[in-house]
């Protein structure tokens, strides 16, 4: 399927036999618009954001292996490190689509996203990111704008921090009552 | 004899357009003329309900009997499995999968490790392939068997709990049978199984097949002309077919609105293209339609695993993972013999093996639809993101639409339907 005349598409990338296509966010509402009414992609499958925050530091990530395979004992590959391809921004979201009456086809819709900035609502196209997006606010803090109810989803209303983040720190929560409060 | 009287039909037909609230589709708003009247009555239900499947909170507004608003709020069983799979490797990570679904543990199992699998780009023997197939089918005749059951219990059908839980046994039994476990039985592995199919498996699940559609059949004259069970489903939680996709609906609610669409068909994963099987589909969108359709995908399973054994029962003999030292385990007994085998095994459970960056979503047709996973890897020993798609989720998503101007009463036998679990909905 051509998507190259859709709006605002950065980039179409095509791994693992999924499409990508990468959007400039000002103008996801529209190019999701588009995909809906012109490609048929009926339904939203699911939205996923992802925090790269500290992707590919040496000694946490990265590939050992030949560019050929896994083979991460062989003698002549030992040592040999390839690090992941850095990323334009900090948060990826990810729009799982699916034109579930033309077939099968399949594509995701990628937004990259900074901390703080906000990325626009799409339940007018599809009814069903209503609480996706809000999980995607209350998991990794990246806000809806236009939501009609933007709220936490799923942690308490006065919860702090956005436990999917990277750097929400591990090691539990203070524990009421305990004697050390 | 007496004589069968006829009753008019409750059948509401199935609506036209779309009926999702509007601006927020999940939350049904009370009307304003009737905010400020003393006649609505607002009522916590859940999150500990008996008759709640789980704990789901639904903040409802009754005018009498009748609900005129909703609000559904989740998060009680949140449990932060996507956030402890970031921190185990790909090998320990399968455990958490199957707990997340603790009903449909199998397929969650599967999506998992068919991600992690795309990703490595490893083969899978055949025997696993299909050995995995007879499981999942099981499993989703695991899953219809406690929605049965439960919603019938719901419904005051306390027979139908006890039938259906014997079967439901059956399944346990075949599973502890192969996994040593009757529930999570982590017995998928990344390359195909975690041991090979014990011996005796094969006639007793013959057994369990040649008893389980008998057992179907009885459910059915069981229910379906329960004058009752018809009453109390029959057009109601209605949900048309374009207010169904818009609202990512899924599995048999989906095809129960009209909807011709089952991924093992459209989309098909495993063996799922080898074997025969029809897709039921109805066109009522209520109640009674969606446990129509389950009940006709429990003799859909039942086909499907009939069709395993007979591929499974030739296979004797044949390599059940793939001959991947790098990601599968060696057998147990080289490890007092081999000293490869021994590095091997301590890097694998130690380190955990590494999977080439990239990001892929799967997903599998679970009992209650469309169960995707994204999963984002750099290289590493561990996931960097695991994002479980659950039907689930979604379904819950149309509670609004599908209980608006229905009697409480009703809303447990609607709510029911859709078929969710909270462990999937929190994670």
């Amino acid at each position: 399927m051509a998507f190259s005349g859709l709006a605002g598409l950065v980039e179409e990338k095509s791994a693992y036999g999924e499409t990508t296509l990468v959007v400039d966010l000002p103008r996801l509402v529209e190019a999701c618009t588009a995909l809906r009414d012109e490609h048929g992609f009926d339904m939203l499958v699911d939205i996923a954001a992802t925090d790269y925050l500290g992707w590919g530091s040496p000694g946490v990530s990265g590939y050992i292996g030949t560019a050929q395979g896994r083979n991460l004992n062989h003698p002549m590959t030992q040592g040999f490190q390839v690090l992941p391809a850095p990323k334009p921004k900090r948060f990826a979201v990810n729009y799982q689509l699916r034109a579930i009456q033309r077939g099968a086809p399949r594509v995701r819709v990628q937004v990259w996203v900074d901390d703080g900035e906000s990325v626009p609502t799409v339940v007018e196209i599809w009814p069903t990111a209503d609480w996706f997006e809000r999980e995607v606010w209350d998991m990794m803090g990246i806000e809806v704008e236009g939501h009609p109810l933007h709220e936490r989803l799923i942690m308490d209303e006065d919860w702090e921090g956005h436990p999917l983040r990277k750097d929400y720190p591990l090691g539990g929560e203070p524990v009421r009552f305990s004697g050390e409060e | 004899m007496m004589a069968v009287t006829q009753r008019p039909p409750t059948q509401d037909p199935i609506y036209d357009g779309t009926r999702i609230p509007s601006p927020i589709p999940t939350v049904l708003q009370l009307d304003p003329s009737l905010r400020d009247t003393d006649d609505i009555l607002t009522v916590n239900f859940g999150p500990n309900h008996p008759s709640m499947h789980g704990v789901l909170r639904l903040v409802l507004d009754l005018d009498g009997e009748v609900v005129v608003g909703v609000k559904a709020k989740v998060g009680y069983v949140h449990t932060g499995f996507e956030k402890n799979m970031e921190q185990k490797t790909w090998w320990k990570a399968i455990t958490y999968a199957p707990r997340i679904d603790y009903v449909s543990f199998q397929n969650n199992e599967l999506v998992f490790v068919l991600a992690v699998e795309k990703l490595l780009g490893i083969e899978i023997p055949p025997k696993a392939t299909w050995m995995r197939m007879l499981l999942c089918e099981l499993n989703r005749l695991h899953s219809h068997l406690v929605w049965l059951g439960t919603s019938a219990l719901e419904l005051g059908a306390i027979s139908m709990f006890w039938y259906t839980f014997r079967e439901r046994d059956l399944v346990l039994d075949l599973s502890e049978m192969v996994a040593g476990y009757r529930m999570h039985t982590r017995y998928f592995q990344t390359g195909g199984l975690a041991e090979d199919i014990p011996p005796g498996f094969y006639p007793e699940c013959r057994k369990f097949v040649e008893w389980m559609p008998k057992a179907i059949d009885d459910y059915d004259a069981l229910l379906r002309k329960n004058e009752i069970w018809e009453e109390r489903t029959q057009g109601l939680g209605l949900l048309s077919r374009a207010d169904a996709i818009a609202l990512g609906q899924t599995g048999p609610v989906l095809r129960a609105s009209g909807v011709d669409w089952d991924l093992r068909r459209d989309d098909p994963y495993l063996f799922y293209d080898r074997v025969g099987f029809n897709v039921p589909v109805l066109p009522n969108g209520d109640t009674y339609d969606r446990y129509r359709i389950r009940i006709e995908e429990m003799r859909t399973s039942v086909e499907i695993v009939e069709q395993c054994l007979d591929r499974l029962e030739r296979m004797e003999g044949e390599p059940w993972t793939a001959d991947d030292r790098k990601v599968v385990l060696p057998p147990r007994e080289e490890l007092h013999t081999s000293m490869e085998s021994l590095i091997h095994h301590f890097k694998i459970v130690t380190e955990g093996y590494r999977v080439p960056e990239g990001e892929v979503y799967v997903a599998v047709e679970s009992p209650r639809g469309e169960l995707g996973c994204y999963v984002v890897s750099d290289g590493g020993p561990r996931p960097w993101r695991v994002k479980f798609r659950a039907p689930s989720f979604a379904a819950l998503e149309a509670t609004a639409t599908v209980v608006q101007h229905h009697y409480v009463a009703d809303l447990i036998a609607v709510v029911g339907s859709l078929d969710t679990v909270m462990g999937e909905v929190d994670r």
